[in-house]
């Protein structure tokens, strides 16, 4: 495909500002690392700010939803009508509210990013086998080792899963957060390409927010190849 | 190690009460005394109360009314010398052979080193020497259960409870585990208390067999197994054998459990699936 776009875009002699070659993109990333890679950092740290926001909030709620029947009652259907919300019609009231700095972004990545974080907290803690629990009662278990010698390894997969979702979802807000209002990071380097009809470098910013997910989602699969056995079945 | 404790069973009943509010009964009162270091095996119907009845002996559930003594202690939650073998294997899939038989020496908090070589050992005896380091998942279904008896054991049980342990085996691994159960609790010598829906499982490995009717579950029966020990897989062809088991049968056929069919052939057809279910 890529063969393909290199070659119309001459043919049908287009010129770069409408459309660059792939050949052309390339050539300005390289010679503009040091800018892509600037902007790159703030929009890194925003998306890992939202993320860890999204994880310390995401599962103590998933263990609240799951160990209070209460607290479940009263707050998924809140949880459900959060997620509803389309986060890029709540981006200019986050401006508005948060300001121009980091907070905005970073409170845009959690928003969009804890809820499935939650969700599949909440359908791993449940994926026990039942029998599994009462086989550690008799032996003696107290909820609290029930919890970590069971309970939490076998929600593992599914925690992951939830997480790696989420990491997608941070970059998104991230962007959300700078299209609205940013002085740095790649959605405002975009946006400043975009008003200056710099085509090739509105791609080069795509690209690299790509890059961005595409990364952090291979470190999170590194982290989970460490940390959850994978299950074998015969 | 492990001594045979005696149960006794004083007029235990458990009813449940279901979503409409009304009560049913899974446990007719029921009394029983085990002896010390007795294999007893409780044969029923599947829904007569038999995994009920091991649930309130076991101390993870409460009775409705009566209670159980372990060794005198009145049973009111899990008992520490107590250990239970379910029908499936349980095995944490994120474990190794070894750290899944250590599973219970962490939950009570005793020496892993300590109770590492006493795992090692269990794991040989029943011939998983090699397989200590392997995982769950790359083990067959008999050998998987081996490793839940190795669990159990481990806690030096004095009371061994079995909730129909072989009944997620195939035929042959059946047969295989039935002899080395035997054998492994012959070289243990606790109490155990033995729940299957096969005939044949029952009275080749007990001292005595418990009938019990379908639900609410009775004891109808209360037969003694004399046959010596160790016992040879070919006293199933033992007339006294045939004579012992078709008296278990005849209460099933009397209670409508097993319709024996025209012929002896079709009433063991019947049998067969039964226990195969």
């Amino acid at each position: 495909m890529l063969i393909a776009w290199q070659l119309a875009v001459p043919i049908l002699g287009l010129s770069e500002f409408v459309l660059p070659t792939p050949a052309q993109i390339i050539a300005r990333m390289a010679k503009d690392w040091a800018l892509l890679l600037t902007h790159a950092r703030v929009t890194l740290l925003e998306v890992l700010g939202g993320f860890a926001c999204a994880v310390a909030a995401g599962i103590p709620t998933a263990l609240l939803i799951f160990y209070s029947r209460m607290f479940e009652r009263a707050v998924y259907p809140l949880l459900i009508a959060e997620q509803a919300i389309p986060k890029v019609a709540l981006a200019p009231l986050v401006v508005l509210y948060l300001g121009y700095g980091w907070a905005p972004k970073i409170f845009l990545a959690f928003l969009i990013a804890w809820f499935p974080i939650v969700v599949s907290t909440v359908v791993g803690l449940q994926a026990l086998d039942p029998a599994m629990v009462r086989l550690v009662r008799a032996m003696g278990a107290n909820p609290w080792q029930t919890f970590i010698k069971i309970r939490l390894p076998a929600a593992l997969p599914n925690v992951f899963g939830g997480l790696k979702l989420a990491i997608g979802l941070s970059v998104i807000g991230a962007v959300i957060g700078e299209y609205v209002a940013a002085e740095r990071g790649l959605g405002y380097l975009q946006l400043q390409a975009n008003s200056q009809f710099d085509t090739t470098l509105n791609f080069a910013s795509v690209i690299t927010i790509s890059a961005l997910g595409v990364g952090l989602f291979f470190v999170l699969r590194l982290i989970e190849n460490v940390v959850v056995f994978r299950r074998e079945t015969k | 190690m492990s001594t045979g404790a005696a149960v006794r069973i004083e007029s235990l009943r458990k009813t449940y009460e279901t979503r409409t509010g009304d009560d049913v009964e899974a446990l007719a009162p029921l009394s029983l005394d085990v002896a010390p270091g007795e294999f007893v095996a409780i044969v029923g119907p599947s829904g007569c109360g038999k995994s009920t009845l091991l649930s309130l002996i076991a101390g993870l559930d409460a009775p409705t009314s009566g209670r159980v003594l372990v060794d005198g202690d009145e049973v009111r939650r899990p008992h520490p010398k107590v250990g239970i073998v379910f029908q499936n294997d349980l095995l944490l899939y994120w474990r190794s052979v070894l750290d899944n038989v250590l599973l219970p020496v962490e939950i009570k908090g005793w020496d892993r080193n300590a109770s590492r070589a006493h795992a090692e050992a269990l794991l040989g005896q029943v011939g998983l020497a090699d397989f200590a380091g392997r995982y769950p998942g790359e083990l067959s279904g008999g050998m998987r259960q081996r490793v839940a008896i190795c669990r159990a054991l481990i806690q030096e049980p004095d009371l061994l409870l079995m909730d129909e342990p072989f009944g997620a085996l195939d035929a042959l691994t059946r047969e295989q585990m039935i002899v080395d159960l035997q054998a492994m609790w012959r070289s243990v010598g606790n109490t155990v208390v033995f729940i299957t829906h096969s005939i044949d499982e029952a009275v080749f490995l007990a001292d005595r067999v418990l009938v019990m009717s379908p639900r609410p579950g009775r004891i109808e029966l209360d037969l003694p197994i004399a046959f010596e020990r160790p016992r040879q897989w070919t006293i199933h062809k033992d007339p006294e054998f045939q004579r012992l088991a078709g008296e278990i049968r005849a209460i099933f056929e009397a209670d409508g459990v097993l319709n024996g069919g025209p012929d002896r052939r079709a009433a063991s057809m019947s049998r067969t699936l039964d226990t195969r279910n």
